[in-house]
């Protein structure tokens, strides 16, 4: 007896389009389309692939009830199988959220991705296989993700052999030796010239790919962003103004500018008084809006996004990066300003 | 991305970064009279606006030193 497995993919590997079609709503095909069709013939008898369930990456990584959306259609299925999403970031969120729903409601589900895809860390309790980087890594990727969802069809346990990424987990523990030795230790390594001595790993930044330039700014509706927490005076919303794990939003429509004691700044991570004594030291709101009415501007999009940088996690911030892009194209912003603390 | 810690914005990739005066005031210099501070706010965006109209392949600095006139559109003083 086979393991009744669903795939799902974005609107570009399910063949629904590019990026015009990034807000295309969850919808459900029969039997395995695109890559799932390589990965029914790898996974022979033992998977079969009943359905496959797409979504546009736009929709699938801005909108919160999207998960649930594409589990609903995935209905009754034994194992839910997501990507590979490779380093795409709002397809990454988008497999990462729904195999994380479908295990916190009790089945399986696996997910495929690059280990630097922001996705990766909103996996919840599903497994994560590691994908090369790019589509180009397409069958090798595949090949992992089968080997994977085989073992789980034979009830196997997956490691780090898998390719499965293993999450490190920070715990307290004795050292045998006390802090200043060991930094003694770390710097003469470093004097001989041992450049990646550490006692905690940080992770690579990934890359940026930067958009492409705006033909006419005075024809583009520009939106004003920032991580430096301004909020309305009270923080009617609670941000947390340190080790943010959500952003708010906040509407500009019919403001010209934001006045002392209306807007503050919660930001944890410097004083706040020069903010708050004048808000637009952190959002421009007076001076884009003067830009606007000269017509320098074509639009201001009529609100800001805004968080907390303040000991961000840098995949919790890569993460809050892939909404707001996602969430501006949908509102059809063509630039963002970021004011960063 | 207006910031005043530049070396971080380039070593973690933001595409395009203008330069600013200080860490509590990326659209803003208290050092300023306000109608200077304002000034300075408008010659910060026009570099914005600038930066986003050009086409780059990697993190680069746009200047708002560079912008030709800004300050007398901003009306300064």
């Amino acid at each position: 007896m086979s393991l009744r497995a669903v795939h799902y993919l974005n609107q570009f590997f399910a063949g629904v389009g590019g990026e015009e079609a990034a807000g295309s709503p969850p919808a459900r095909r029969e039997g395995a389309v695109g890559p799932g069709r390589r990965l029914q013939a790898m996974l022979g008898d033992a998977v079969r692939i009943v359905a496959t369930v797409h979504c546009g990456d736009d929709r699938a990584a801005s909108d919160p009830g999207a998960a649930r959306a594409i589990l609903q259609l995935a209905g009754d299925a034994d194992l839910i199988i997501a990507g590979p999403a490779f380093g795409s970031g709002r397809y990454g969120i988008a497999c990462a959220r729904v195999a994380a729903a479908a295990v916190a409601a009790g089945g399986r589900a696996i997910v495929s991705m690059h280990e630097d895809n922001p996705g990766a860390v909103e996996a919840g309790a599903a497994p994560v296989v590691l994908s090369l980087e790019t589509a180009r890594g397409m069958e090798e990727s595949l090949r992992r993700l089968a080997h994977a969802v085989s073992a789980i069809a034979a009830g196997d346990a997956l490691s780090s052999v898998d390719h499965v990424l293993v999450r490190a987990v920070r715990g307290n523990r004795l050292a045998d030796r006390c802090a200043a030795e060991r930094a003694v230790d770390l710097l003469l390594a470093r004097l001989h010239g041992d450049r990646a001595a550490t006692e905690i790993a940080i992770s690579g930044f990934g890359r940026v790919t930067p958009a492409p330039p705006v033909a006419d700014p005075g024809s583009a509706v520009v939106a004003l962003v920032t991580e430096g927490a301004l909020v309305p005076q009270g923080n009617p919303d609670r941000l947390e103004s340190a080790r943010a794990r959500r952003w708010l939003r906040y509407s500009l429509a019919g403001r010209s500018g934001l006045a002392a004691g209306e807007f503050e700044s919660v930001h944890g991570g410097f004083s706040t008084v020069l903010a708050n004594a004048d808000p637009h030291r952190i959002l421009p709101l007076d001076v884009a809006r003067e830009m606007e009415a000269e017509g320098r501007i074509g639009r201001l999009h009529d609100e800001y996004l805004v968080t907390a940088g303040n000991g961000t996690h840098v995949a919790t911030a890569a993460g809050f990066g892939v909404e707001w892009a996602a969430e501006l194209r949908r509102a059809n912003v063509q630039a963002a300003i970021l004011t960063a603390t | 991305m207006l910031c005043n810690l530049v070396p971080i914005a380039l070593s973690v990739g933001a595409p395009r970064v203008v330069p600013t005066r200080g860490i509590q005031f990326p659209s803003g210099d208290p050092s300023l009279s306000a109608a200077e501070e304002r000034s300075w706010r408008r010659r910060l965006l026009e570099t914005a606006l600038r930066a986003v109209s050009t086409a780059v392949s990697g993190p680069t600095v746009f200047d708002p030193a560079e912008v030709g006139g800004a300050a007398a559109v901003g009306g300064a003083g």
